[in-house]
């Protein structure tokens, strides 16, 4: 399948297609294997005596933190509201734009249903749009800027790029490049974002179940509510 | 034909009405980007050209640029056009052969040094092949530099000429070349495609004997008034791509309706040509119209850019035993670093202990 793929003259395009691509999944199941693995057998003596069950205490709270706690709600309903309405959107339009369903089923051997391109433009608006209002209320708020690291704004950046690229190839705004240059930005935007995934906090898509988990079976454990 | 005719004399000599010809250079024009001020330019231009010699040479080809060329324009004015061109070698539709061809080259080569349009389809093999395509016991690679010296200009015509086309297609086992690897010191036009729009070399010539210049040029040197857009934003079935229907095979529902080919491996949205605005045949079809989606053939390395049948956005991500060993790498590595935090978590417990 993926024979002939080196050749004279490669263009940019046939670069990011192909090599950039799949080391970019190489690097990308190699991290995150080995970073769930270190977590998963990573070990905490417990020294106090259980004061509630941890396996029931974890499952919850992979259910109660999908919502804000009600003591907090008044201080984070719009970053949280935000949050959700980013990934929903980020989801619309990486899994139903046509082509990038066939990017899918050609890896899953299966595809779905997509939407027309003026639901996949106005929701790759909207996502865009939330994440620039996210950053500068991140850069406006001095306690958020505080607690910044640089993690964060290099995640912020790799999940932008493959929006900002895409909306660009796909309105032909693309400042005087070529479209198929700017098509091999896309691909190599999402190489970048398939690299840094397993390494920076973009990891949180995975590690947030582990992490819940946890931290709700640490605080049943000790009979608090997490 | 004597050379020294005009293309005026020989369109009046087969019998082109003034409208009829002044209905080719508004179509012409117009092809070619230029406003319609210049339509008398372009006819005046035309008809006072004195016929420039041209030499054909056909190298590791398939005859298909000619035959594509020869066959969808008879007899249009476009072939009347073609006709009036000094057409002084081509080995395929001239009526000499053998020597007595090759003199005819030779003969309009030396009356026309440094005047005549050269025009070669097909690639060059090089190096040790270098003697594996020859006509008349020369080598295809001595004559082409031969003839390029004294061109005016060179025309690549059809994807072999341009970029290397099918014979330099990877292992490439001539290691053929295209004639702008080769040739470096002539304006080089490239008419790309498997084979090219028949219209499209006319209106090159046109152009050429109009202006007396090359045409503007993209980055892939190829005229920017034919290959100036792609075939996804020209081609008619853009809209059901916008509005998301795909045929999603050959023969479903969706194809019968004229549906978009994209998830059939269509390449119109990285290829440049002009076929979707001029179509072939005169103007009556062209491949997505039959129902196939575009090949790509107008762009360099066409051949070896994957199936012509898988989607553009299925990139080449790797297979399921790559990503296994990933995986299994990946699980190693994380054993490692597992392994390694408890033996530090011991040794921490173990001082605490001391």
């Amino acid at each position: 399948m993926n024979e002939g793929l080196y050749w004279e003259g490669m263009s940019l395009l046939d670069f990011a297609r192909g090599p950039a691509l799949r080391w970019a999944v190489i690097i990308f199941v190699i991290g995150i294997v080995w970073r769930l693995t270190a977590l998963l057998l990573a070990s905490r003596k417990q020294l106090e005596p259980a004061k509630g069950s941890a396996t029931s205490g974890g499952m919850k709270t992979l259910l109660t933190r999908s919502a804000p706690a009600h003591e907090l709600e008044k201080n984070i309903v719009f970053q949280h509201y935000s949050g959700y309405a980013w990934h929903i959107g980020m989801f619309v339009v990486l899994l139903f734009f046509a082509p990038h369903m066939l990017f899918f089923k050609d890896i899953l051997g299966f595809g779905w249903p997509t939407l027309p391109n003026l639901f996949i433009t106005f929701f790759t608006v909207v996502t865009m749009g939330i994440l620039l209002v996210l950053l500068a209320r991140r850069l406006m708020n001095p306690v958020l800027r505080q607690l910044t690291t640089w993690d964060d704004y290099i995640s912020w950046l790799i999940a932008f790029l493959p929006f900002l690229t895409g909306i660009m190839a796909f309105t032909h705004i693309t400042f005087g490049m070529r479209y198929e240059t700017v098509l091999a930005l896309h691909f190599l935007s999402v190489s970048a974002l398939l690299i840094w995934f397993p390494f920076g906090k973009l990891m949180h898509a995975i590690f947030i179940w582990p992490s819940r988990y946890k931290v709700g079976a640490a605080f049943a454990r000790r009979g608090v509510r997490a | 034909m004597a050379a020294s005719k005009t293309v005026g004399d020989v369109l009046r000599a087969h019998g082109v009405s003034r409208r009829g010809f002044m209905k080719f250079c508004a179509a012409t024009a117009s092809m070619m980007a230029l406003p319609p001020s210049m339509v008398s330019t372009v006819a005046a231009a035309i008809e006072n050209a004195r016929r420039p010699s041209v030499i054909w040479l056909p190298f590791q080809e398939c005859t298909g640029c000619t035959e594509a060329i020869t066959r969808s324009h008879t007899p249009t004015l476009e072939g009347l056009i073609f006709d009036s061109i000094s057409l002084d070698y081509h080995h395929t539709l001239m009526a000499a052969s053998g020597q007595r061809a090759e003199d005819a080259m030779m003969q309009a080569m030396e009356e026309n040094y440094g005047n005549y349009l050269l025009l070669v389809d097909g690639s060059i093999p090089t190096e040790e092949f270098e003697s594996h395509s020859c006509t008349n016991g020369h080598t295809h690679l001595s004559m082409l530099k031969d003839a390029a010296t004294g061109a005016a200009a060179i025309v690549s015509v059809g994807t072999c000429a341009a970029y290397g086309g099918i014979p330099k297609a990877n292992p490439n086992p001539t290691k053929a070349r295209s004639v702008q690897d080769l040739i470096t010191d002539k304006p080089i036009i490239n008419v790309p495609g498997c084979p090219p729009v028949p219209t499209v070399l006319t209106g090159v010539l046109a152009h050429y004997l109009v202006f007396g210049t090359i045409p503007e040029l993209d980055p892939y040197g190829r005229p920017m008034a034919f290959f100036g857009q792609n075939i996804h934003d020209r081609c008619y079935r853009r809209p059901f791509y916008e509005r998301g229907q795909f045929a999603e095979t050959f023969d479903d529902e969706g194809a019968k309706k004229g549906y978009c080919l994209y998830k059939l491996g269509c390449k119109g949205p990285i290829t440049y040509n002009a076929c979707a605005t001029v179509r072939w045949n005169e103007g009556t079809s062209w491949p997505v119209q039959s129902g196939h989606g575009c090949l790509g053939c107008s762009e360099p390395d066409f051949w070896d850019k994957g199936s012509f049948y898988r989607p553009l956005s299925a990139a080449y991500w790797g297979d399921a035993r790559t990503v296994g060993i990933g995986a299994a790498a990946g699980a190693a590595a994380g054993l490692a670093a597992a392994a390694l935090a408890r033996g530090k978590q011991k040794k921490a417990q173990q001082e605490e202990k001391a």
